[in-house]
């Protein structure tokens, strides 16, 4: 009788069904309704109108423009707040950090419903400032994905660093530019990814402060409502394609940094 | 004075440290250091070295004190403003830099003109034998490497002083030898003062000009690395620094002194009845014939090092080492001796476990650690008492509430309990010295007061024990005005 032994690739068998039936197989499906038509044939005609309709890229441009408007409110917020948290010397740092994670808990929806009713009372009418509304949702549902991953960097940068910096003659702004902001660039850039690719889709919060312009998100959902896969795959794609530009923009960034850093001046 | 200051390059004056409040781990800390100079703080962990060292380096202010920089107080000074640079323990290289960057950061500080800066990290990189390796990444060096490029980051600013803070610990053995001897010369070349700190007592010997022996926050002594081998000021420096033999002994003459059973000659200064740490060092003992020697013992242990064999001795009740060429065999009865000259003595500290406190309602006294019991009739032979008050020889009664009492004991009649409700005060070992036929301990409240006890059983460094102290061993004595000037 032979012995059946466990090999270790036969361990990987789930994760490669898992991965195929659920990451591969819909990506090649996308694939193929963006650049086939409504009857089945190659085309690049979705292509082609996405990029000709001036409503498309206007939304692409809104999207764009909501994302790092909130990706950037949200580090200027947050690198303050993790900065302190991680190097104030606070007893109870990580009970501080909790309380900034803790709406994390409480349901999306009805986080946006009290801060739209909160609003609503303060602006009287939420359809005046569209934009504005918009940001401050996204702001406060995302601040806790850039507090966390600055935070975990920060805390990491040991303290002999910034007394090597200062020891070398450095004062203390020159300590935060040369060597503490550089060192916390993986948490900066975590962050940014954790903040921008949700904010450029999230259409609900959108939805919820009575922000009727589209972004992407939005622009997909309204083309597979109305059962037009094609163009909505198509999208889909073009949003995809995007994000893995901006993550080996910023994933280049901080390779570049760590193994030739400022260079010769 | 100004020929001191013009001398001294920094001095350190009633240097305090409090983390937390009241709790000093530095207490009056005094030491100059001279231009150039290399300077070297030994002490096991904890002692307090690296403390003084950021001290001086300005990453830590002290709680009193003034540190004198050139005659000028530089305590409050912020490091960045201090004409003196670090190489610390893990390097803190910048890995975000390459070499170049890392070296040349403290010029750029400096607004240093770009071909000046590129002529020093050049040169700075042949100081530290690792020319070309300006492209380099922090992480692509190994551990030695990476030691270099921090020395090569620190002195490229032609520092007055360079601290170094156990620099060698990461490397191992035979690098750690070649980095001393390159220190070393490195100091002798750049003439800046060196302050190097360490718990290698090997290290500080080869190194140092003056050893800074320190240990529980206190300077134990400072010296040549001879004087401190050769007559260490106290039975923790003996102990410390070498291998060595020490014993409880007392002056029997001018010339000799009692140890282990026996009279041996001795050169020193202290009057006949002295009690005294005895000190031999394992290579000044003598093993002969169990005829000869003053001492007869037997052998318990042989052990091979490399250069000489370590032989114990069981002579008495006191084990005694000595360095040999050639091993003995074990259970062979020998004679033991010790070389002429080779005993040190050192003065016993007559101040631990002294103690003042003040008598409460209760007839017991008020000691920082807690209160002990007290019978006045002992101290105050004059007094008597009836129905738990106090009264004189002419039948007053007196009230002894608030008297000033000292109280001391003699570490050989204490003992170790683990039981921490057995004894009078509790704490943790701190030292142990190992003289012959007993362990000395020295415990450290948590009010930080520090106690004696001798023992036979070996305690850790680090054990919470109590010290029983059994009622005749303790000495009363009331404290007059005269004394407390």
């Amino acid at each position: 009788m032979k012995k059946f032994y466990l090999k270790r690739s036969t361990l990987g068998i789930p994760y490669i069904l898992f991965l195929s039936l659920f990451v591969i197989a819909p990506l090649i499906i996308i694939c193929y309704y963006a650049f086939t038509n409504g009857a089945g044939q190659f085309t690049l005609q979705n292509l082609t109108a996405f990029f000709t309709s001036g409503d498309a890229i206007g939304t692409l441009i809104y999207s764009l423009l909501v994302a790092v408007v909130t990706t950037i409110v949200c580090l200027l917020i947050a690198y303050p707040v993790a900065f302190i948290l991680a190097k104030g010397g606070y007893k109870r740092g990580n009970v501080l950090l909790m309380l900034f994670i803790m709406p994390m808990w409480i349901n999306f929806t009805l986080r946006i419903t009290a801060l739209k009713e909160i609003l609503t009372l303060l602006e009287g009418n939420l359809a005046f400032h569209p934009f504005l509304n918009t940001i401050l949702g996204m702001t406060y549902d995302f601040l806790p994905f850039m507090i966390l991953p600055l935070y975990n960097t920060l805390v990491k940068i040991d303290s002999s660093y910034t007394e090597a910096a200062s020891d070398l003659g450095a004062k203390t702004s020159h300590v935060f530019f040369k060597v503490i902001l550089p060192l916390s660039i993986p948490g900066i850039v975590s962050g940014v990814t954790m903040v921008f690719l949700p904010a450029m889709t999230n259409y609900v919060v959108l939805d919820m402060m009575y922000n009727s312009t589209y972004i992407m998100g939005s622009l997909i959902g309204s083309y597979f409502n109305a059962y037009d896969w094609n163009n909505g795959s198509l999208i889909s794609l073009i949003l995809l394609i995007l994000m893995l530009i901006i993550s080996w923009i910023t994933g280049e960034f901080t390779d570049s940094d760590e193994t030739t850093g400022g260079a010769y001046e | 004075m100004g020929i001191e200051t013009k001398e001294h390059i920094i001095e350190l004056k009633h240097i305090k440290k409090c983390y937390v409040k009241d709790t000093p781990v530095i207490y009056d800390f005094n030491l100059s250091i001279k231009k150039g100079e290399f300077v070297t703080f030994l002490g096991p962990s904890g002692c307090g070295k690296t403390t003084i060292l950021r001290m001086i380096a300005g990453f830590e202010k002290p709680t009193g004190g003034e540190i004198l920089f050139n005659g000028q107080d530089i305590s409050k000074l912020p490091p960045n403003e201090r004409q003196i640079n670090t190489v610390f323990q893990k390097y803190a290289l910048f890995p975000h830099l390459n070499i170049y960057d890392n070296i040349a950061f403290g010029l750029r500080e400096k607004k240093m003109p770009k071909d000046q800066i590129e002529e020093k990290v050049k040169h700075v990189l042949e100081v530290v034998d690792l020319e070309g390796f300006e492209k380099r990444s922090v992480s692509s060096l190994s551990g030695g490497q990476q030691q270099r490029i921090a020395i090569a980051r620190a002195i490229v600013n032609e520092p007055k002083i360079l601290l170094l803070d156990e620099p060698l610990g990461a490397l191992d053995y035979k690098m750690r030898q070649e980095m001393q001897l390159e220190l070393k010369s490195m100091h002798r070349e750049l003439g800046i003062t060196f302050v190097f700190v360490t718990h290698d007592q090997e290290e500080a010997l080869t190194m140092s000009d003056k050893i800074v022996v320190m240990s529980n926050g206190m300077l134990q002594q400072i010296g040549s690395a001879e004087e401190i081998y050769h007559r260490p000021a106290n039975a923790f420096v003996a102990d410390f620094i070498g291998e060595s033999n020490i014993f409880n002994g007392k002056k029997t003459s001018r010339n000799t002194v009692h140890f282990a059973g026996a009279d041996f000659s001795c050169v020193d200064a202290y009057p006949k009845g002295t009690l005294v740490d005895a000190m031999v060092r394992p290579e000044d003992v003598i093993l002969s014939a169990q005829s000869e020697g003053k001492l007869r013992g037997k052998v318990i242990s042989s052990i091979f090092k490399g250069k000489y064999y370590d032989v114990t001795v069981l002579s008495g009740k006191n084990e005694i080492i000595a360095q040999r060429d050639e091993g003995m065999k074990i259970d062979s009865e020998v004679g033991v001796d010790f070389k002429t000259d080779a005993i040190h003595n050192m003065p016993s500290d007559m101040m631990v476990n002294h103690m003042e406190g003040i008598l409460d309602d209760n007839m017991r006294l008020r000691l920082v650690d807690g209160s002990i019991p007290v019978n006045i009739e002992n101290i105050f032979p004059e007094y008597e008492i009836r129905d738990q008050k106090v009264y004189d020889k002419n039948g007053a009664t007196v009230s002894t509430e608030g008297m000033k009492i000292s109280v001391s004991f003699p570490s050989e009649k204490a003992e170790l309990s683990d039981d921490p409700v057995k004894g009078y005060f509790q704490g943790h070992i701190t030292d142990i010295i190992y003289k012959g036929d007993h362990y000395n301990y020295c415990i450290v409240s948590r009010n930080q007061v520090e106690y004696s006890v001798d023992d036979e059983y070996l305690w850790n460094i680090g054990d919470y024990v109590s010290i029983v102290i059994p009622d005749e061993a303790l000495q009363f004595h009331p404290v007059t005005e005269h004394d407390i000037q």
